[in-house]
């Protein structure tokens, strides 16, 4: 097991009155990609930049391949960063900015361009070495800038919300790059954002964090479909909350009173504590079927359809908020439609916090 | 406490330097105001002052009360009809699709291009070709013609499609043309009218070599300071040079606080 | 900013424009072709010769003391622009870089505020430093390095000093303006990529400001050659520089027609300085 290619330790960091990250504890592993996730505010675009060196942290220490590079200035750091606005330097040309790391390293001109070429083919920009910056498009500039980054051969590629001035299609197609890209250097990315889709879609490890703590990490799919907290359920995709109280706990499953009955779920806790079940809206079933739990009978209020499903928000009586409940895409519901729900209990996740 | 004391240090040599260079700029100001307070004839030290006596001679000096005055008139009468001309020009200009639209205006923004003493000149040899007497009259024409590219050219920088869009609004819901201009585009624009306005004020009541070429017997300050100067160095240059400077700080503080400190509140 | 709308004639948008475009012909364009035409006309006797001659440009390149005064003020414009811009720039920079951006403001307030004396008033003002018995004659008499008042100014020196000191001022707020709206980014771009606090000016930010101090640079260039007050006051008499030649002809000999030479011969300088410096002058797209 090698070292980690990063390691956070007791990273605080203060403005002010306010903190911005509190005491966190993170390792990163070599050749991961790494999603920093959170709503703004979070801390994640702090964290990236006490990780760069543009930051000094208030206490806690940062390890670059077990070197402590705690107050290294950026300049020194084996980090590079893709910026969110890509800051390319519009009086150079698309090779003379690749090439600028690689300059500032005196790296000889035959081979500097050698690497730059093999950069730019590598981002699919092959013949763009003589263009101006302004002449590019938003999506060629992001693919010059992640060349920029990635010719100088770093310990960790940071990016900084790269994705975010693309149009969705744009963005759907430099998310798999990103990805192919990262398993072809094996380079370590550590990548920011705010849209859990895209955390989804492209990082082998989650971090989520909320007001300046770590609140889940893992990887996607046990992140979405076993989330630890309230705060992360919801911030990864809609879903349903049941909240009750534990009646019994024994042997990994616990038995949770809510006001749809006693529910089932996986997991330890002291029974009379107060705790949610979470549930997505694709985990309620219209129809009965093996192990499926009845919920009740719900009144759609409103449906509105997503091309590949329906989405519905139903009253369920005796529940406050509406559920949320994904339907087939051939299956048509209107307002004032009765529904009944089931679930499977294995779906349902106990939350604590 | 090793690296703050070695940050400190590094940056000495940026503090020395400014210092250095506000010293410098404010050296022969800080002379002037001082030695305004001079007792004895000369403005030179050694300083044995204070004393009010060359502000009285100032305020004493007709002429001197005059020019101020025409200056004042001047500035102001000058500045009114570049703002208004600019105005005029830039609303034309802005929400119309005039042919030559690219040629007229840079026709207007021009004379920016052109050293105050020519266009000065080029006045003083028409007036005389023409026969029109040199006074008052000529120096506002003058002032007009430098001040008025500048109103022209700020208005039209904020007349925007933001600013269109409103109008269009307005029109959309029945005003006239008239009421367009006078109750959505005008108070829209008090701003870029107002700086404009201070701009060319300030510029005109500084300006020395148009004036000094189309004046005769009214002459504005600057003039009568140059005049002046001919005694050579005399604490009453010193005083008069000092209460335009305090005028002026005051003004500025004044619409400061005016404008800025309204604001705020 | 579009089409005209529906409603609204061009004729009246004609009318609007129309008298802000009849007073710059009347008054700025009509004199200026005048001017020319006295160019190319002598004044022979006290009355106006309208044959067309290029008399008063033969006596400009002829007479020496007036082809000098023309390089006295392109050699004293381009040590003020040199000068200014050498100087401007660190100050700029520093206030831009490493004053808390609190104080940025009142800083640029306190470097403008001595030049809300009048223009006159300040090169004057330059006059109580610099000559014999001033403040810097007596400096220099209280510390022992001379025994008599000397004095510093009528001569090219002090010129060039009293245009410093305003063209400072005028480059610093521009190079400012210039350093403040560049985005962060770039330099952060640069460090992230290995360069140190020095390379990072060179190659950055350096050739991102350029056109900004092209800019300045020119202007500074364009008004102090034209210019009569600052040489008028500090120069002295025994070296003139353009403006003063063209006003002697106005003040002391009323010819006009030669003035208006010399001030054709101006205007040419000054759309050379514009053609050379043509590429930062356009308003680009970054």
């Amino acid at each position: 097991m090698s070292a980690p290619a990063v390691e956070f330790r007791e990273i605080s960091m203060r403005f002010g009155d306010k903190l911005a990250l509190d005491r966190i504890d993170l390792e990163i592993a070599e050749a991961a990609f790494v999603v920093l996730l959170g709503p703004s505010g979070s801390g994640k675009t702090t964290l990236l930049n006490i990780l760069g060196g543009f930051l000094e942290p208030t206490s806690g220490r940062v390890l670059i391949n077990g070197e402590d590079a705690t107050r290294v200035p950026p300049a020194k750091r084996s980090t590079t960063t893709v910026f969110q606005d890509y800051a390319l330097f519009p009086h150079m040309s698309v090779a003379a900015n690749v090439g600028f790391g690689l300059k500032m390293r005196k790296v000889d001109r035959s081979e500097r361009d050698q690497r730059v070429a093999r950069a730019l083919e590598m981002v699919g920009l092959a013949d763009f070495g003589a263009r101006r910056i302004h002449e590019l498009s938003g999506g060629q500039r992001q693919r010059v800038a992640l060349a920029r980054a990635l010719v100088v051969e770093p310990a960790v590629l940071l990016l900084d919300e790269p994705l975010g001035a693309l149009d969705l299609k744009l963005r759907r197609q430099m998310q798999e790059e990103l990805k192919l890209i990262q398993k072809r250097v094996g380079t370590t990315f550590v990548h920011v954002t705010h849209d859990q889709e895209e955390a989804m879609a492209i990082a082998d490890t989650i971090v989520v964090l909320n007001d300046g703590a770590i609140e889940d990490i893992g990887e996607p799919e046990r992140i979405y479909l076993r989330p630890a907290s309230r705060f992360s359920a919801r911030f990864m995709g809609e879903n349903n909350l049941f909240e009750g109280t534990v009646k019994s706990a024994g042997g990994g499953r616990v038995e949770v009173e809510t006001a749809r009955g006693t529910l089932p779920a996986a997991g330890d806790a002291e029974p009379g504590t107060r705790v949610a079940l979470s549930l997505r809206p694709e985990h309620l079933y219209t129809e009965a079927g093996d192990g499926l739990l009845e919920i009740g009978e719900v009144e759609v209020v409103e449906a509105g359809f997503f091309g590949t499903h329906h989405q519905c928000l139903a009253t369920l009586p005796g529940h406050e908020e509406a559920l949320r409940v994904r339907l087939d895409q051939k299956r048509i519901a209107r307002a004032g439609d009765r529904l009944k729900l089931y679930v499977d209990p294995t779906d349902l996740v106990l939350l604590q916090r | 406490m090793n690296g703050r004391l070695r940050q400190t240090l590094a940056a000495a040599p940026a503090w020395a330097y400014v210092l250095l260079l506000y010293g410098f700029i404010f050296l022969p100001v800080a002379v002037l105001v001082l030695f305004s307070f001079q007792t004895s004839r000369v403005p030179i030290p050694p300083f044995n002052g204070p004393s009010l006596r060359w502000y009285e001679a100032v305020f004493a000096d007709a002429r001197m009360m005059d020019a101020l005055g025409n200056s004042i008139i001047v500035a102001i009468s000058s500045s009114l009809v570049a703002v208004v001309l600019g105005f005029l020009a830039a609303y034309a200009l802005a929400r119309h699709r005039l042919p030559f639209a690219g040629l007229l205006q840079g026709m207007l923004v021009a004379p920016l291009t052109v050293s105050y003493l020519i266009i000065g000149m080029g006045l003083l040899i028409t007036f005389n070709q023409v026969g029109v007497p040199k006074s008052l009259l000529t120096i506002g024409i003058g002032h007009v013609v430098i001040n008025l590219p500048l109103c022209f050219a700020i208005i039209f920088s904020q007349m925007g499609a933001q600013q269109a869009i409103v109008e269009r609004a307005a029109r959309d819901l029945g005003a006239r043309e008239w009421q367009v201009m006078a109750l959505v585009t005008v108070p829209m624009l008090w701003p870029a009218l107002f700086a404009s306005f201070f701009l060319a004020v300030t510029f005109s009541w500084d300006e020395f070599i148009i004036a000094f070429l189309l004046s005769r017997f009214d002459v504005t300050l600057p003039v009568e300071i140059w005049s002046m100067l001919r005694t050579g160095l005399n604490p009453k240059t010193n005083a008069v040079g000092s209460f335009v400077f305090l005028i002026s700080i005051a003004i500025v503080l004044a619409l400061d606080f005016v404008i800025f400190g309204r604001r705020q509140a | 900013m579009s089409g005209t709308p529906p409603g609204q004639s061009n004729l009246r948008a004609w009318g609007l424009l129309l008298p802000a475009v009849a007073w710059t012909a009347a008054f700025f364009a009509v004199p200026l072709a005048i001017m020319a035409a006295y160019s190319v006309w002598q004044r022979v006797g006290g009355k106006i010769v309208t044959d067309v001659t290029l008399a008063n440009y033969q006596s400009f390149f002829g007479k020496s003391f007036l082809l000098e005064s023309l390089i006295n003020s392109i050699e004293v414009s381009l040590i003020v622009t040199g000068i200014s811009v050498l100087l401007a720039y660190p100050l700029a920079w520093i206030l831009a870089e490493r004053v808390p951006p609190r104080w940025q403001r009142l800083a640029l307030i306190l470097a403008v505020l001595p030049f809300w004396t009048s223009y006159v008033v300040r090169s004057y003002s330059w006059l109580l430093v610099l000559s014999e018995g001033g403040i810097l004659s007596n400096f220099l008499l209280d510390i022992g390095l001379t025994a008599e008042p000397v004095s510093f100014a009528n001569n090219r020196g002090a010129t060039v000093v009293g245009f410093v000191h305003f063209f400072v001022m005028l480059l610093t707020l521009t190079i400012y303006a210039n350093l403040v709206q560049l985005p962060k980014n770039y330099a952060r771009a640069a460090a992230d990529l290995g360069a140190g606090p020095i390379r990072s000016f060179v190659y950055v930010t350096l050739p991102l400001t350029l056109p900004g101090i092209m800019v300045g640079a020119f202007l500074t260039f364009v008004l102090c050659i034209g210019d009569y007050i600052t040489p008028q006051i500090l120069g002295g008499n025994r070296e003139l520089l353009l403006p003063q030649t063209i006003m002697m002809q106005i003040a002391r000999r009323s010819d006009f027609p030669m003035a208006s030479a010399l001030a054709m011969i101006l205007m040419l300088v000054v759309t050379l300085a514009y053609i050379a410096c043509a590429r930062w002058l356009r308003i680009d797209r970054v």
